[in-house]
């Protein structure tokens, strides 16, 4: 970056270091000179060896510095120059004394114990004790005692850089209560690079950059003819997040999307449906293992509900039994309603084709319809496995559509999808014939996934719930394999577990 | 879905040539049944359950043959005659009330044979059989029993035989409890004083189905050649059908089947029918179901591949082939061997006019306008712990939609509301960072006798907003806001709630008087049984009644 370049991005707190920097000098220093704190000369000088400015190494110092009663003394003069003085004339009187010199009973004290030891007062006892000043102690009064010169130097001192008389000093009042205090203090020294030279000699002792524009500013115009500080608009800034849609359902949009480009109707219905809705009408048999107790969830109260106008109801029994008028013969076997009115959450969507087919009349065709939604199995949650989960279900309603017709919208879909073709191997649904697997060319993986079931509606479906054979093309899938794969989740239970952190930062689901 | 192990050199046997393992893995998905697995020496398929004439190694390899087109064209078979009986006695038409039978002689077991012969028995009763409940077979060493055989029901402690692999003999009573197949089964047999059993003419008992045979009558060996086989059950027409499945894939070992004279009452029947049926070919349905355009010498080349064929306008099916039933089982068959690479992909000229459900319109609407407060969307599930319904939102008595069969305990009823839903959400993050504001819209479940199921079906949106210094008037604004991008007239009656603070929870009402749900601060007895220490805010409206207004 060229010299010119990093003085533009110069911050404010670098610019005001910058202005007073110059080879071995401390943060402390700075400080003194810059009235910046001591947290932004260290970030300033942090930034300023980040940019190769400067280089810095920290030296380890014990810094002597005033205590509370330092500060005290430096101002009234220590005790015991306050206590000579107070007997400079004539002898006095403890009560005397404390009272002329302004001392504290302990004060008091230590100033007998130190003015003795230097043979600057007698004590003499007549009713009661009086001190008196030795030809020493006018001595002491004469000139400055080094304890007091001590206490007006320019605090922090380096204890390192002490004179021996000064030393002398700080060891008698280091070991007095609460004078002087002793830190060790890091400080760092800065050293300046070639570059730094350069920078400070090329900039500007006062720039006139704007920092943060303020609407005053710009009500005025102050900011024309200025220059504008320039970030580093590459460094990391902290997060934010915002509300957004459920991942699961954003990929439910961009799925109900395709299915609203190809021009299908959304269908809606129960999840709490009868049997009949969900099986009978479908032409799966009463004795079928899906219905058993170990694949389906039933209810417990209300735990059967009522069938649909009779006709149907008769018919359905007719085409189970022995095919009625469709030309099938039928699975053979007595037909109950008993069994057909029992509730259970649905185990596919299928159930709501079916009733979209019964309200369908032939000036409704042809006609096109999906939905995305819920369906329910009795499995026992864990990571392979949900009881609940949304399946994508299409039909297209018509009486000339074909097999061909299927593959051709089954391609579109699953072009739109993300996948590059599709295959059709031969399946089983107890609904459909023909039926099919739909296998998919995964884009990334390059080799066929199984997807899906596709079909047409068998006309011992067809025939009862429409009135007559009508072709119903078929098709369908879960969601959630898709939806993991795109995220790369391997646990079914993270699709639904609600994670708040998990929902804060997981990726839009984008496929254009 | 059944699985099936195939012993790669019996298959290639059957089937009349050797098949690489790159033919396998291409025609089978042809075919429609799955490849499972491949090994050195064998290979695993799934067949779907409307075939299982190819539950049988016999089975699976003459339909492979045929379709790729080794060995066209119908098999027939045929039943010798024989004055070979069984009997049904009255007695057990309350328990078992049918049989079906056969014959097969001049098979030459190994261990082989014998296993495979077990395999088709096990999958067989497994898929068509319904876990024996619909069907069971026996098959037994036909030269240790001496016919006519007797089918009847006795009173369980009568029954005396010593069962396979059991050391010693139990009585019908002590096999359900004793024997392992017994305690399996047992149920099939619970609450019935007489069990079903065969018998012999020197009144040996073969076999108590459906539960097990005689270890003395009912046992293959590799010294068996002849066998008899039954099978029991409530349906004739489903136990014919297994044992056409059976003696065919016994025929193709090598085995001549024997007629047997099942009587039964009044009525005579003779098993098995191995007879060909007849079906119409309506070519034009075959041509325009697929789409294509083939005529009838293509149609009976299809069929020829499909192990079927076609004499005038009949379709010639074998006596195996129980799974057509219409003329459609037909066209897919033909479509099979027409092959679904082969078709194109077309998309016909149809207009229709797309649209989405107003409650999807409705709940995209709401759900951006949340979001753009900076609302997470959740997502979770219907079914809830009913627990969590009643007492963790001190409502003991909620009326609550359970679950008759659910597997866990924790996932045992249809929410009615979805506040409990989001404040288990709130439980599991505590540990991240607040605010907390999250929603949802779903389905809610309440009993109602008025509907089809006894169930009634709505669906909600709720929110709640978890902070330190939330109140009242953070959901409140949340609920003005929406009301107002809504133009929803609303009005707030103050109302109790036990799961809001007494004085701080209001009713949600439309102008015109309905209640659209509720409003206010969690009662802190709900936030402490889902362990939650951060204040809650919570409304929940339901979107049925939204749509309606909005409609008006």
């Amino acid at each position: 970056m060229d010299i010119k370049a990093i003085i533009s991005k110069l911050h404010p707190l670098e610019r005001k270091v910058i202005s007073s920097l110059k080879d071995n000098i401390t943060n402390r220093e700075l400080e003194s000179k810059t009235s910046l704190s001591g947290v932004e000369v260290m970030r300033a000088l942090q930034w300023l060896e980040n940019k190769k400015l400067i280089t810095t190494f920290d030296k380890v110092e014990e810094l002597i510095s005033l205590d509370l009663n330092g500060v005290k003394y430096k101002e009234m003069g220590l005790p015991e120059y306050r206590f000579l003085r107070a007997i400079k004339d004539s002898p006095k009187s403890r009560s005397e004394i404390i009272k002329e010199a302004s001392l504290e009973e302990d004060e008091f004290n230590v100033c007998i114990g130190i003015l003795r030891k230097k043979a600057a007062i007698e004590i003499n006892k007549d009713k009661e004790l009086l001190f008196k000043i030795t030809p020493q102690g006018q001595k002491l009064l004469e000139k400055p005692m080094l304890e007091m010169l001590f206490l007006e130097q320019n605090f922090p001192i380096d204890k390192s850089k002490l004179t021996d008389e000064m030393r002398f000093a700080f060891d008698n009042l280091k070991k007095r209560h609460k004078i002087i205090k002793v830190d060790i203090v890091k400080t760092r020294i800065i050293k300046l690079t070639e570059l730094g030279r350069a920078v400070i000699k090329n900039t500007p002792a006062e720039v006139k950059v704007i920092d943060k524009i303020t609407p005053v500013m710009l009500k005025e115009g102050s900011w024309k003819n200025k220059e504008f500080r320039a970030y580093d608009v590459e460094i990391n800034v902290p997060r934010i997040t915002g509300g957004k849609r459920h991942f699961v359902n954003q990929a439910i949009e961009y799925i109900r999307q395709i299915w609203l480009e190809m021009g299908f109707k959304e269908m809606e219905g129960p999840i709490i449906q009868t049997s009949f809705w969900n099986l009978d009408v479908l032409f799966v048999p009463q004795d079928h293992p899906a219905r058993s107790m170990q694949d389906t969830f039933f209810i417990d109260n209300p735990s059967k509900g009522t069938l649909p106008d009779n006709a149907l109801a008769e018919a359905v029994k007719a085409v189970h039994e022995n095919g009625g008028t469709t030309g099938s013969k039928g699975w053979q076997y007595r037909w109950s309603r008993e069994v057909a009115s029992q509730n259970m959450l649905r185990t596919h969507t299928t159930c709501l084709s079916a009733r979209t087919i019964a309200t369908l009349k032939k000036s409704d065709l042809p006609a096109k319809f999906f939905s995305v939604n819920k369906v329910f199995r009795n499995e026992t949650l864990d990571w392979k496995h949900l009881f609940e989960f949304n399946q994508v279900e299409g039909i297209v309603v018509d009486y000339n559509v074909n097999l061909q017709h299927l593959f051709g919208y089954l391609k579109e879909f699953y072009r739109k999808m993300g996948y590059k073709d599709v295959r059709l191997v031969p399946s089983h649904f107890p609904y459909t014939e023909p039926s099919m697997e739909i296998l998919a060319l995964h884009p990334l993986k390059n080799e066929w996934v199984e997807l899906g079931g596709s079909g047409m509606f068998r006309p011992e479906v067809t025939i009862p719930l429409f009135g007559e054979e009508v072709r119903v093309l078929a098709w369908g899938q879960g969601m959630e394999r898709i939806i993991t794969e795109y995220y790369g989740i391997t646990d079914l239970r993270e699709l639904y577990k609600n994670d708040i952190e998990q929902l804060r930062s997981i990726k839009s689901w984008i496929k254009l | 879905m059944a699985t099936v192990t195939i012993d790669k050199k019996t298959f290639m046997e059957l089937v009349g040539r050797k098949i690489s393992d790159k033919e396998l893995d291409y025609y089978i998905p042809l075919i429609g049944v799955g490849l499972e697995e491949m090994h050195e020496d064998s290979f695993v398929i799934d067949v779907n359950p409307n075939r299982p004439d190819m539950l049988s190694q016999q089975g699976f390899a003459r339909a492979f043959a045929s379709f790729i087109g080794l060995k066209e064209g119908v098999r027939r078979y045929s039943a010798k005659k024989s004055d070979y009986k069984v009997i049904i006695d009255s007695s057990v038409k309350k328990v078992r009330p049918y049989t079906a039978c056969a014959v097969v002689k001049n098979l030459r077991f190994n261990d082989e044979r014998i296993k495979d012969i077990i395999q088709v028995q096990e999958k067989l009763h497994i898929t068509i059989g319904r876990n024996r409940k619909k069907a069971a077979i026996g098959i037994y060493p036909f030269e240790k029993i001496k016919m006519p055989i007797k089918f009847l029901a006795m009173p369980a402690t009568e029954i005396k035989f010593r069962p396979l692999e059991y050391p010693g003999e139990l009585t019908g009573l002590q096999i359900l409890s004793k024997h392992p197949t017994g305690r399996e089964y047992a149920y099939l047999l619970e609450g019935q004083e007489e069990f079903p059993v065969f018998m012999d003419a020197s009144n040996r008992i073969l076999s108590m189905p459906p539960i097990i045979n005689s270890h003395d009558t009912g046992k293959i060996t590799q010294s068996t050649t002849d066998v008899f086989i039954e099978c029991s059950g409530f349906d004739y027409k489903v136990l014919a059908e297994i044992i056409t499945i059976i003696t065919t894939a016994l025929a193709d070992m090598g085995g001549e089947i024997y007629e047997v004279k099942i009587i039964d009452g009044g009525n005579e029947i003779i098993s098995p029918n191995l007879s060909t049926q007849k079906m119409k070919l309506d070519l034009e349905y075959v041509n325009s179901v697929i789409g294509i355009n083939i005529n009838k010498s293509d149609a009976k080349n299809y069929l020829r591949r499909m192990g079927m064929d076609l004499e005038g306008d009949n379709v010639i099916i074998p006596c195996y082939r129980i799974d057509i039933l219409h003329k459609i089982d037909l066209v897919e068959d033909i479509a099979i061997a027409y092959g679904y690479d082969n078709l194109k992909p077309e998309l016909p000229a149809i207009a229709t006019i797309a649209g989405q459900s107003r409650m999807h319109q409705l709940k995209n609407i709401i759900s951006n306008l949340l979001i753009g407060l900076g609302l997470l969307e959740t997502n979770s599930y219907c079914i809830i712990n009913s627990n969590d319904q009643t007492v963790g939102m001190a409502n003991d008595d909620a009326e609550i939609v359970k679950l008759a069969n659910a597997h866990s305990t924790e996932y045992n009823s249809m929410r009615h509301s979805i506040l409990p839903s989001l404040l288990n959400i709130l439980k599991i993050n505590k540990h991240h960072e607040y605010p907390q504001s999250i929603f949802e819209t779903g389905y809610v479940f309440s009993k109602d006798s008025q509907t089809e199921t006894g169930v009634a079906e709505k669906t909600n949106l709720a929110v709640v907003m978890s902070d330190a210094d939330y109140d009242y008037t953070t959901i409140r604004q949340v609920l003005d806001y929406l009301a107002s991008n809504l133009g929803l007239a609303i009005e707030l009656k103050e109302e109790s709630f036990p799961w809001y603070i007494r004085g701080r929870s209001a009713l949600i009402k439309l102008a015109t008087g309905e209640c659209l749900g509720s409003i206010g601060e969690v009662n802190p007895a709900v936030l402490e049984n889902f362990e939650l220490f951060t204040p809650v805010v919570a409304m929940e409206i339901n979107l049925n009644l939204v749509l309606y207004a909005l409609g008006n």
